[in-house]
């Protein structure tokens, strides 16, 4: 079959986007479980007041999720990785977010 | 006929933004779910995948506005606390769902996840959009790399979906005015 695109690709650089957005969703809920379970860093990390702790978590969790996929992607360019670990990874991560973020879970943190 | 300025940024945040996504959802997935090799000829994949670049990176640019006129206009108006001895919490939202036990599980249970479970939708839905534009139309012969991109994308979906539905309920129970 030709495409428009049809040489080869190292599947690093695709691997290293789906962990780190496996990562950033993950941070997310890392964030929310932390809030619970520190009022220290609940108040550290109030960026506008307005909208209280959620604009730390997130901002940090954005900033994290695309620091982590720069390293990665740097890392892996040129690379051919194992995808199947990767995804199961990313997955990991991802329903850890979810699960993170579900209240009955993270208020079980609350202090 | 008229809408405050707070209803109107609440129904772009919530009504349009989320019927844009719904609307990038299923053209994405559609296009993305039909990306097989036995059903298009080559003319059709390199077609579908300039329409599938384009509704991905749309739902993720939509998600990314979602949330942050979410966190950033909206929310701050809903928390906004009451000034000392306010008796009508009507524009205050917050205020309003914890002053009664009938309504206070829609911030304690419904806001709390919405507002943080929201967030993942934006990011799962970027990495599906880079991937799909790094892949291009090689993605035709990797059904497995399709196979996760789906359960990212649907896993996109159901974040927003949760908040959008919440959101709903919440503004139904007490809008932001």
């Amino acid at each position: 079959m030709t495409t428009k695109e049809n040489q080869t690709l190292n599947n690093g650089l695709v691997a290293a986007a789906l962990l780190a957005g496996g990562i950033g969703a993950f941070m997310v809920g890392l964030m929310t479980v932390l809030t619970e379970i520190s009022s220290a860093i609940k108040t550290a990390i109030i960026f506008y007041k307005p909208a209280g702790p959620l604009s730390g978590k997130t901002t940090i969790a954005v900033i994290v999720w695309l620091v982590v996929w720069v390293i990665l992607g740097t890392q892996w360019k040129n690379k051919d990785v194992s995808f199947d670990k990767v995804a199961i990874a990313a997955f990991i991560f991802l329903a850890m977010g979810l699960l993170f973020t579900f209240p009955p879970f993270f208020l079980l943190f609350g202090a | 006929m008229e809408l405050t300025i707070r209803e109107w940024f609440g129904t772009i945040h919530g009504l349009i933004f989320g019927a844009l996504f719904l609307l990038s959802f299923s053209g994405g997935l559609f296009a993305l779910y039909g990306l097989r090799p036995e059903w298009m000829t080559i003319d059709g994949i390199n077609a579908r995948m300039g329409q599938l670049k384009v509704w991905v990176w749309t739902m993720a640019g939509i998600a990314w506005a979602t949330v942050l006129t979410g966190t950033y206009i909206v929310y701050p108006w809903y928390r906004a606390a009451p000034p000392e001895g306010t008796t009508n919490l009507s524009g205050f939202a917050k205020a309003l769902l914890i002053s009664s036990e009938a309504t206070a599980k829609w911030h304690e249970f419904g806001m709390e996840w919405k507002e943080h479970v929201g967030w993942i939708a934006p990011i799962a839905a970027t990495v599906v959009a880079y991937i799909i534009s790094i892949y291009g139309s090689r993605l035709v012969n990797e059904p497995k790399v399709r196979k996760i991109l789906t359960w990212f994308f649907v896993t996109a979906f159901a974040a927003a979906g949760i908040a959008g539905v919440l959101g709903a309920f919440i503004t139904k129970a007490a809008p932001v005015r």
